[in-house]
């Protein structure tokens, strides 16, 4: 046991003998505002997830659920950025996969090396929810979403939604975040359009060092 | 570096730099108004800044209890957790963890608790490189400059400034212009390599969860992501006031915090970790929690100055306030500028070292409307102003404080007695007279009274006070109504 954490502890008891000392630290219950107990149709959620993406400078393309119809988006945005070698990760629903492109799958006993990562370019995957009042995408390391790393190296991310994955809002999506952090290790990363950045006389400039372009296919 | 050199002073600089003055209006001018209209979107916005208060001000009230359980999460999740009394301490424990990883360079997310604690200082005098990562960072290190700014570092710099620090520092710039695009690039080619090759990341936190043992870095490049990603080893260094109990308060903060701070629905990158991810294996495979106190127990013991370490860190009050907008950052001569810095620099590194920072406002409130945790920072610094003066008093009442508390008293003596307060006007009147030019009283005065007139209009006194005015009526008594002379 280290001195400095008893120092500390003590300090801030210390500091608190102002709070009566059978108050109770038990955090609240589960603070929700602005939810007004109505469902919004699915249409709805869709287009705003749409519109509030592309807000970011990402690209949206709506296609139905038949696994041809993501598959032909998935091909079209390979062609409309010269892609030929995409990274996945090992468990991507293979009926997602374009022909004639040279596919490199990330397993976890069998990962891609981080330069191979740099150079492929471009990476698929899917998603683990996403909020339409934000237009943010949700990966939880969970099924066809891979490790962080994939998403990261690529310049292009080409990532599938499904209508039925659209959330409404923040609140809504930290509910299902609040239950992978609770049960397991895994790492959680809200992405909200390509990396940007406004360090440069606050004007915005997207693409820094994350995937400098985001093709979002949203099927349903 | 010390405030004591005093905040008017260095403002006077910054004042003169009109290079600065017009990269400063332009920049919070135009975040102001994106700040405005993602705030707007939101119905409930004044509800939401008060539970973000409300969650800020429990979680303090029991900030040990949140801190043992996410000790304790911490390191059920594979991870270390170390405790820093102070910045040497938590330098040291960084110091001993980068050299226990076997490297001598380390790449580094923007961190406001590393750059308060100088930990890339202390990591170079022990042969140890910090590489900065974020666009405004990398040019703070390239220029070696200050930040200006919590959010937006090297906000006093322009374009074409950048452009000639990269052209200096960086390979194959040659033909860079000063397209805030290509600069964008230049950088991320620049840190491309550094990335893929050094091992060992740090990080400050945003949030850390409790309840879960998660940490929580939110940012916009993705430089973020690449160093709490790539490394073997990660080493956060967190404030312990940044601790939540609940994911359910995170939401809270998520909501409040981009709107406020880039004027965004949400930023680019939010990342969470808890531990070491083994299962399947995703990210570092070593994670170091440094808690650090600093100043933060001292903060805390303040029953009012303790919302200072409520602060979310997202710079909105700099943006609205009248006073950073004309000085720019550096005056304040701490790396938390604006209004939360000249309440929470004073404290965090004691109010002796800092007297001036309390005075750096005009009290107008627009910081206090704008804060997401609604921080009541002009009722923060007058509280710290009577500290100053309370201190001042024990330490046997030296320098500007002492001066001002002369002025006051003999004010005091002044106003108390007819007498004195009519012949002290009497004086005024034929002194003023000699310095008045176009109407207002403009004289040429050495000391604290001519710096105060140097910036205040003071109209010149009439002919005739009301009271003499009074005299001369015919028939009138005395104004005071008790007839006699005093």
């Amino acid at each position: 046991m280290s001195g400095a954490r008893e120092v500390v502890l003590a300090r801030i008891r210390a500091a608190l003998c102002d709070v009566p000392a059978d108050e109770q630290a038990a955090p609240p219950t589960a603070f929700v505002l602005g939810d007004d107990g109505l469902e919004e149709p699915a249409f709805v959620l869709r287009s705003r997830f749409a519109a509030r993406v592309e807000d970011y400078g990402a690209r949206v393309t709506r296609v139905s659920v038949a696994p041809a119809a993501i598959r032909a988006a998935v091909a079209q945005a390979c062609v409309r950025h010269g892609i030929r070698r995409l990274a996945v990760p090992g468990d991507v629903p293979v009926e997602w996969l374009p022909p004639g492109i040279e596919l490199l799958a990330d397993e976890p006993g069998a990962p891609l090396s981080r330069a191979t990562l740099d150079e492929t370019g471009a990476v698929l995957t899917g998603c683990a929810g996403a909020i339409a009042q934000t237009g943010t995408i949700v990966l939880d390391g969970g099924p066809g979403q891979g490790r962080r790393a994939l998403t990261l190296l690529a310049d292009v991310h080409v990532c599938v939604v499904l209508v039925e994955q659209i959330v409404g809002d923040v609140s809504e999506a930290l509910a299902a975040v609040g239950a992978v952090l609770g049960q397991t290790r895994r790492p959680v990363t809200l992405v909200s359009g390509p990396s940007a950045t406004s360090d440069i006389e606050l004007e915005r400039v997207e693409g820094v060092h994350g995937p400098r372009r985001m093709e979002i296919v949203l099927a349903g | 570096m010390s405030g004591t050199s005093s905040f008017s002073e260095a403002a006077h600089v910054a004042l003169s730099n009109s290079q600065q003055r017009r990269n400063l209006r332009q920049a919070t001018t135009s975040i102001r108004a994106k700040r405005d209209a993602a705030v707007g979107e939101v119905d409930q916005w004044e509800a939401l800044r008060e539970e973000g208060r409300r969650i800020k001000d429990r979680t303090m009230r029991h900030l040990d209890v949140h801190l043992e359980r996410l000790e304790e999460r911490v390191t059920a999740a594979g991870g270390h957790v170390h405790w820093a009394r102070d910045g040497d301490e938590a330098n040291a424990i960084v110091t001993r963890l980068v050299r226990d990883a076997g490297s001598d360079e380390v790449i580094k997310v923007k961190s406001m608790t590393t750059a308060e604690i100088g930990l890339n200082e202390a990591l170079a005098r022990a042969g140890i490189v910090a590489h900065e990562t974020d666009l405004a960072e990398l040019v703070i290190q390239l220029a070696d400059d200050r930040p200006s700014h919590i959010l937006v570092p090297a906000i006093h710099r322009n374009r074409a400034e950048i452009r000639t620090l990269f052209r200096r520092h960086l390979a194959d710039t040659e033909e860079l212009t000063d397209d805030p695009a290509a600069l964008a690039e230049a950088a991320r080619r620049h840190l491309r390599r550094l990335f893929l090759s050094v091992d060992v990341g740090v990080s400050g936190a945003n949030f850390a969860i409790a309840q879960t043992g998660t940490i929580c870095v939110v940012e916009s490049e993705g430089n973020g992501r690449m160093c709490t990603t790539l490394p073997q080893t990660l080493i956060t260094v967190m404030g312990i006031e940044k601790v939540l109990p609940t994911v359910a308060d995170l939401d809270v903060m998520l909501r409040l915090l981009p709107r406020s701070s880039t004027g965004e629905r949400m930023n680019p990158y939010t990342s969470l970790w808890t531990g070491v991810a083994d299962d399947p294996p995703d990210g570092p495979r070593a994670f170091h929690l440094v808690l650090l106190d600093g100043g933060r127990t001292e903060t805390l013991a303040d029953e009012i100055g303790r919302q200072a370490l409520h602060c979310i860190r997202c710079s909105a009050c700099l943006n609205i306030c009248p006073v950073y907008e004309r000085t720019g950052g550096h005056a304040y001569g701490s790396p938390y500028p604006g209004p939360i810095g000249a309440i929470l620099a004073p404290q965090l590194a004691g109010l002796r070292d800092h007297t001036s920072l309390p005075w750096a406002s005009s009290l107008c409130g627009a910081c206090y409307e704008v804060c997401p945790v609604k921080i009541d920072i002009p009722q923060v610094l007058v509280h710290l102003r009577g500290r100053v003066v309370r201190q001042a008093k024990q330490d046997g009442w030296r320098g500007r404080v002492a001066g001002e508390r002369l002025a006051m008293e003999t004010m005091a003596r002044v106003f108390a007695s007819r007498r004195r307060y009519e012949a002290a006007q009497r004086t005024a009147r034929v002194t003023a007279r000699a310095v008045t030019r176009d109407g207002l009283v403009r004289p040429q005065l050495p000391g604290p009274l001519g710096a105060w007139l140097s910036s205040r209009d003071l109209p010149a006194p009439a002919a005739q006070s009301f009271r003499e005015w009074w005299r001369a009526q015919p028939d009138q008594s005395d104004p005071d109504g008790h007839g006699g002379a005093a």
